[in-house]
């Protein structure tokens, strides 16, 4: 049933009531609604079909803050999610102003990132009459979101919303879309005192305790398992379960390896803590893959990334999968004891089994080898220059293991994700699933939003961070005090790096040796700027950076021809890594 | 292999387009697919016909569609007891001459003649996607002048067999 805005109107005018009911428009509700679900603070960019939400805004404040490019609000948006626990909340015009969060969107697809974005959409009366910017975002966001809705009428909106920020923060997380059209925003209706934000989504249940039965049997397997193993993705952070898995490991003495995502989710110097696995993890925790006799998936999908040739993944395994969302267990991987749940709750249950400890004693020791054997390593030299890693190590050194970091994608994310021990879950920011280059530095300004005293470091590439520099804006204007640290090989460094290995170093279009003066660049928005080109002017520089209280952008010149190793080549097993030793 | 599946969902707007979108998103072919209200105003129901490699497969396309926030309900009914059925308007080339003679193969079809012509006739028959083909293929002799096809639409019988194997959606 289709509704004008005067029909709604009728509908729901009640004359007899003595006192005027409350009047308000859908722009109104829309920032009402807001309020209730506790949004400090939306990051968008105004246009015309979203000028009565703006409007709206003017006269009833949510903090706002204007990104200087749609992109640049989504991704600070999914920083602010990530860091926070919190839904980000996006607001962009129809048409090119919705397409410009369509890379967020998608970004946030993969990587489970809770948002609520709000797109204007043309008037109703207009919509499929090409309309001036009108683009069919429902459309074309459809198979990138968790769910998405077009308000149709207006009476719809607050449950709507409530819909919005339930489906985008439970089960697996995701972005959710709402297409507002211009007359939705400011068509009026009578605001009713009992509206309740309870939501009724019959075909959305999901399961969060896991079945008693599947419990049993994984705790029957750990005991008897040998060589067991934890994989710890990002579902154990959205679930907040750092400190079950910890005890989960510890209680039962299972070494503990992650995904790219769920770093943070075990303390980087945790003795039982194998490093990243992986495409560029470190050889033990990807041997221990392929070695364990039981493999516990808590939180993670199996990404390509991380399995590498599935036909050679963890052939001696037998595999449990703890997941929110059924649709991963058995996807990628065989599965023998799946457990559909909130992890925070699984692993809950496992504890409460009480189950005798098997011995992992010997498997620990020979991981204890390997990690003496095969750690991490760079080749360091005053002729070679500074070197990312080793910026990486003094950016740790400095901030103790406690910044938040976010980063971009390509080979300094790499570097990031090996060389930063994070001290505390929720800290690292960084796009997974789709790789987005742009990402890093306006989701460093989103993070720091989210942690105001904390400090947040962005370490992005020099190709990556001009996908997004212009949103330099926000730390100028609001002084945020975000660390831009540009690990600056003149390369579109991880692209270099496949070129030199797989395509006879042929360096077609990947390397940039004429660039902007990032120091300048700075300066023109008003922010320090440093230069390093050596270790030692990087000791020195980078702990005065690191320790002010100001925005700072960093250009750190990095040897160009590095690359990240180990590596896992395209199509290979977990077990044919290269690089795991100086030649 | 091939799969009928039949998919309760919310009459939402674009909720068709949700559906399609995720199989073709996740590489499954639709061999058919039928859609309609069912006995509750805001409920529709859609049957497909879907072809998967194995049952890895089948078991990521049934989770997926569960995952949609407008479905209510995903049910894979190949291996129950189920009535089936599809409809096809088949125009036929009939001179007066064969007339009589076409007329007595439809017969065993109950296929019905709902349209004439002086040379053509076209006849409406119902059942399942087989019986349907073997319609066809005992026409086309005769010469095809139009085919429509409506999409298998499909319904669980009363009486189960007792041991009917069906994937469960979770777990
Ligand atoms: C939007 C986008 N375009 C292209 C790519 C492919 N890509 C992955 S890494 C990379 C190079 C990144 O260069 P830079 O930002 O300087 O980082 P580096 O690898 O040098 O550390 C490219 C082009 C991508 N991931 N995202
Ligand atoms: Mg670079």
């Amino acid at each position: 049933m289709k509704l004008t805005v005067e029909e709604a109107e009728q509908m729901y005018e009640e004359p007899e009531t003595a006192e005027a009911p409350k009047q308000l428009d859908g722009a109104d509700v829309l920032i009402e609604t807001l309020k209730k679900h506790q949004v400090e603070v939306v990051f968008g960019y105004p246009g015309g079909a979203v000028l009565p939400i703006y409007d709206a805004l003017h006269k009833n404040p949510i903090k706002h803050i204007l990104a200087r490019h749609e992109q640049g609000a989504i991704h600070a948006a999914e920083g602010y999610a990530r860091v926070s626990g919190k839904v980000g909340v996006v607001i962009a015009t129809s048409g090119p102003g919705a397409t410009n969060v369509v890379t967020g969107i998608a970004d946030a697809m993969m990587d489970s990132i809770p948002l609520v974005v709000f797109t204007g959409q043309v008037a109703t009366t207009v919509i499929g009459t090409d309309a001036f910017q009108e683009a069919d975002i429902i459309g074309i966001t459809q198979p990138i979101t968790k769910h998405n809705y077009q308000v149709k009428d207006v009476v719809d909106l607050p449950r709507i919303i409530n819909e919005a920020f339930h489906i985008a923060s439970t089960g697996r997380p995701g972005p959710v879309v709402v297409d507002i059209p211009k007359n939705m925003a400011t068509g009026m209706f009578v605001v009713k005192e009992d509206a309740t934000s309870e939501v009724n989504l019959p075909g959305y249940q999901p399961t969060t305790t896991p079945n008693f039965l599947q419990i049993q049997k994984a705790a029957q397997a750990i005991t008897i398992a040998k060589q067991p193993l934890i994989l710890a993705g990002a579902g154990v952070l959205f679930a907040k379960a750092s400190e079950q898995l910890a005890a989960f490991a510890e209680k039962y003495q299972i070494p503990v390896t992650n995904t790219l995502l769920g770093l943070g989710s075990i303390e980087g110097n945790h003795p039982l803590f194998l490093g990243m696995a992986g495409m560029h993890g470190t050889y033990t925790a990807n041997m221990a893959i392929q070695t364990c006799d039981l493999l516990i998936n808590v939180g993670a999908r199996f990404d390509d990334r991380l399995t590498g040739n599935l036909a050679h993944f963890a052939p001696n395994a037998k595999v449990i999968h703890i997941d929110i969302d059924p649709a991963e267990i058995g996807k990628n991987v065989h599965t023998e004891i799946p457990i559909v749940a909130d992890a925070k709750e699984a692993l809950t249950a496992l504890l409460e089994q009480n189950t005798p400890n098997g011995n992992t004693a010997a498997w620990l020791e020979s991981l204890h080898v390997n990690q003496a054997q095969y750690p991490l390593f760079y080749e360091a030299s005053e002729e070679r220059g500074l070197l990312p890693q080793q910026v990486m190590e003094l950016v740790h050194e400095y901030t103790n293991g406690d910044a938040v970091v976010t980063t971009d994608v390509g080979q300094h994310q790499m570097w990031a994700a090996q060389y930063y021990k994070f001290n505390q879950p929720h800290n690292w920011v960084t796009s997974g699933g789709l790789g987005t280059m742009g990402f890093g530095f306006p989701a460093a300004i989103g993070a720091q939003l989210a942690k105001p005293e904390a400090k947040v470091v962005s370490i992005v590439g020099d190709a990556g961070f001009q996908m997004t520099l212009q949103e330099l804006s926000l730390l100028q204007e609001m002084r945020i005090p975000v660390k831009v640290i540009i690990l600056n090989n003149q390369a579109l460094g991880m692209v270099r790096q496949w070129q030199e290995r797989f395509h006879g170093e042929r360096y077609s279009q990947s390397l940039m040796p004429i660039q902007p003066d990032f120091v300048k660049l700075a300066a023109a928005y008003d922010i320090k700027g440093y230069k390093i080109e050596t270790y030692e002017d990087a000791k020195k520089q980078l702990k005065e950076a690191l320790a002010s209280d100001e925005p700072v952008l960093i250009d750190c010149r990095v040897v160009q021809k590095e690359s990240v190793f180990p590596m896992v080549a395209p199509g290979k097993g977990l077990h044919e890594m290269i690089g795991v030793k100086p030649e | 292999m091939k799969r009928i599946i039949t998919v309760t969902v919310l009459n939402q707007s674009g909720v068709l387009n949700r559906v399609t979108g995720l199989l073709m998103k996740r590489q499954f072919n639709i061999e058919s697919i039928t859609v309609g209200h069912t006995e509750q105003p805001q409920i529709s129901k859609m049957t497909f016909v879907v072809n998967v490699e194995d049952e890895q497969k089948l078991e990521q396309l049934l989770k997926q569609l569960q995952k949609q926030v407008d479905v209510l309900k995903v049910n894979d009914i190949s291996e129950k007891s189920i009535v089936v059925r599809e409809l096809a308007l088949v125009k036929v080339v009939s001179p007066p001459a064969v007339r009589a003679e076409i007329n007595s193969i439809v017969e065993p079809f109950r296929a019905a003649t709902i349209d004439t012509g002086k040379n053509v006739v076209t006849f409406q028959v119902t059942g399942n996607s087989e019986k349907i083909d073997a319609f066809i293929d005992l026409l086309k002799p005769y010469g095809i002048k139009e085919l429509t096809r409506t999409g298998v639409t499909a319904f669980v019988r009363e009486t189960q067999k007792v041991h009917s194997t069906q994937l469960s959606i979770l777990q």
